[in-house]
């Protein structure tokens, strides 16, 4: 097997006293999505922000290591990183409202990033920028490049995000919830979207997300996030097949699937609150929802191996787990 | 687009024809004219003289017609205290202040726009607090004590700069810096606040994110959003620096549109009083129109009006 793409390696993110991700470790290997599951708070969004350099001036970062394509990301200084960022990594964001400067056309911030990274003639980037344009399905490219954000709907102006991340054919796009803000109908246009330039670009995919049926539709890895710690990682089917973690469990049972739930039927739901977590939180931080919590929980928690690539961070074993 | 500056232009027209009415009631409240034309030893007979000459015997009405339609065509009268056209008075007079003016904005922009942004960028750093109390204690200077200190020091003990009249361009930079402190604040507060807005903008994440340098994320994508509000101030503030140097010029001896409408106003010269206001009014009014369209031309949604 081939060395994933990127790989993050124990990733610690701090505001102050309090800590947003703990020893987060994944791996998004080349031409496949990695899906990044958790509810909002719970450390995907900066755990991605951290992986670009983007994170705010008051954040910590320390991690073992993270590498990308073999490269040592930590440690890198603003200019390096700023070499990287919009060539070879790419990020599309949740507000596509208000990710684009209204004060400049599409075609002017699309083709910067070309002139930033590869140089050339402001045509030969146009050019490059109304190609995307089109394979991104945006009808009269030409004419888009013209026109500024506020003549755009939100999906229209998504599609031109991820056209401006593809500008200098990235070989990582981290998508941080690319749909949450678009209408239904948009958002299978959008993911279809991403799935298609996948398979035809080769690019891997992070993609950040709170809607399991976004994960079933794109996934082929799952990372769950619970209050700042990857609690389980597997491959798509096997983690809607056999999910492991109490906390994934739960996830799953929040989702209602035609068929096996009956008019009036409750939905599932997690009892409880998500902790606050501070520096020196010990123990699981999932103990006071879950339903198998043993007073060992507060101690060390072990990550268990499940299956080939399939592991998770629990104080129960597997076998107790499955029958449980 | 055309839209826009048709409505721009019709706000303008308007406020020009509200300040043309009340500069002209004005001058006519501020008790009987053909009395003080006439001065203090005339006799009942002297003052209808004078109220017949100078047209003051007909209706308001007439007179506010006839004097707007002269005003159409640049004929302000005669200033009773000048015996010379008023046209001519404020014409011989304008550049001076309009030079003293764009001086003073000149020095304002120079200092407060850089300094605003370097203190948005360093947002509740010793440099911002340092840059935030200067302009404080600028603003808080009367600016007839901050032109005789200069004077003193620059002109007096230096000898750098002449210290009154309006001979070189050097004449003009002492009193450009005394009218640029009272602008520099209002700028550099709106640059500040105007570059940390948008520096927190999610334009600006993206940018990051496609690993502009910063150089062009500070200048190209945050400046253009964060100057909009200072070239309406801008604006402002110089129609403020034309109309309100009074002080300045009199200190400077620099016989301008301020120092005119001064003397015009402690003699009762109303010819030259109406002229001087429509004048200025007619400045801020172009200044307004000006960075409308300057602030249609950087934001496109203001275009699509």
């Amino acid at each position: 097997m081939t060395a994933p793409l990127l790989e993050i390696d124990r990733l610690d993110i701090g505001f102050g006293p309090l800590s947003a991700v703990r020893g987060a470790s994944l791996q998004v290997r080349r031409g496949e999505t990695h899906c990044l599951v958790g509810e909002s708070g719970c450390g995907k969004s900066v755990t991605a922000l951290a992986v670009m350099g983007l994170l705010a001036r008051n954040a910590t970062r320390n991690a073992v290591s993270m590498r990308f394509d073999g490269q040592e990301l930590m440690g890198l200084d603003e200019k390096a990183m700023s070499r990287l960022r919009g060539d070879r990594m790419a990020m599309i964001f949740q507000e596509p409202m208000t990710s684009l400067n209204p004060a400049y056309t599409v075609g002017s911030q699309m083709a910067e990033v070309m002139l930033r990274h590869r140089g050339g003639t402001r045509r030969a980037a146009l050019d490059r920028a109304a190609e995307l344009l089109a394979k991104v399905r945006i009808t009269s490219p030409g004419m888009r490049l013209g026109q500024y954000p506020h003549q755009l709907s939100g999906g229209l102006r998504q599609r031109v995000m991820i056209a401006m991340a593809l500008m200098c054919s990235p070989e990582l796009l981290i998508a941080d919830e690319p749909t949450t803000a678009l209408d239904v109908t948009v958002q299978a246009q959008i993911l279809r979207l991403l799935a298609d330039l996948q398979k035809d670009l080769g690019l891997a995919i992070l993609l950040i997300t709170h809607d399991l049926g976004v994960v079933a539709r794109t996934a082929h890895h799952v990372s769950v996030m619970y209050a700042g710690q990857v609690v389980e990682t597997a491959p798509v089917a096997d983690l809607f097949a056999n999910p492991m973690h109490p906390y994934t469990r739960g996830l799953l049972s929040c989702v209602p699937v035609p068929g096996k739930v009956r008019p009036g039927d409750p939905l599932g739901s997690i009892p409880g609150m998500v902790p606050r977590v501070e520096h020196a939180f010990a123990g699981c931080a999932f103990r006071q929802r879950c339903d198998l919590a043993r007073p060992d929980c507060a101690g060390t928690i072990p990550r268990r191996d499940f299956a080939p690539g399939h592991d998770y961070l629990c104080q129960i074993e597997p076998a107790a787990l499955v029958t449980a | 687009m055309v839209q826009f500056l048709l409505r721009r232009l019709l706000v303008a027209l308007l406020v020009s024809v509200t300040v043309l009415t009340f500069a002209f009631a004005l001058t006519r409240l501020s008790g009987d004219l053909a009395i003080s034309i006439a001065g203090p030893n005339a006799t009942a007979n002297d003052i209808e003289v004078v109220r017949k000459a100078y047209g003051l015997d007909q209706p308001l009405i007439t007179q506010f017609f006839s004097w707007i339609g002269r005003a159409m065509v640049g004929d302000f009268g005669q200033s009773y205290f000048y015996r010379e056209r008023v046209s001519t008075l404020i014409f011989s007079r304008l550049p001076i202040t309009l030079t003293l003016g764009l001086v003073g904005l000149g020095i304002a922009v120079s200092v407060a726009l850089p300094l605003g942004v370097i203190s948005a960028l360093r947002e509740g750093r010793p440099i911002d607090r340092v840059i935030s109390l200067v302009a404080l204690v600028g603003q808080a200077m009367p600016s007839f004590w901050l032109a005789l200190v200069l004077m003193i020091t620059l002109g007096l003990n230096l000898g750098w700069l002449p210290i009154s009249g309006t001979g070189t361009w050097q004449h003009f930079v002492m009193p450009g810096i005394v009218l640029s402190f009272s602008a520099i604040p209002a700028l550099l507060r709106l640059t500040r606040s105007g570059m940390i807005d948008a520096m927190a903008a999610d334009y600006i994440r993206t940018a990051r994110a496609k690993g502009l340098s910063r150089m062009s994320i500070v200048l190209k994508h945050a400046a253009r959003n964060a100057a909009m509000p200072v070239v309406s101030i801008a604006a402002v503030q110089l129609g403020f620096m034309l109309g309100g140097s009074i002080v300045i010029e009199t200190v400077f001896a620099l016989h301008g549109v301020g120092f005119l409408a001064w003397e015009s106003i402690s003699k009762n010269d109303f010819p030259t009083v109406q002229a001087v206001v429509l004048l200025l009014a007619v400045i801020y009014t172009l200044l307004t129109l000006g960075a409308d369209l300057l602030n249609a031309l950087l934001d496109p949604r203001l275009r699509a009006q």
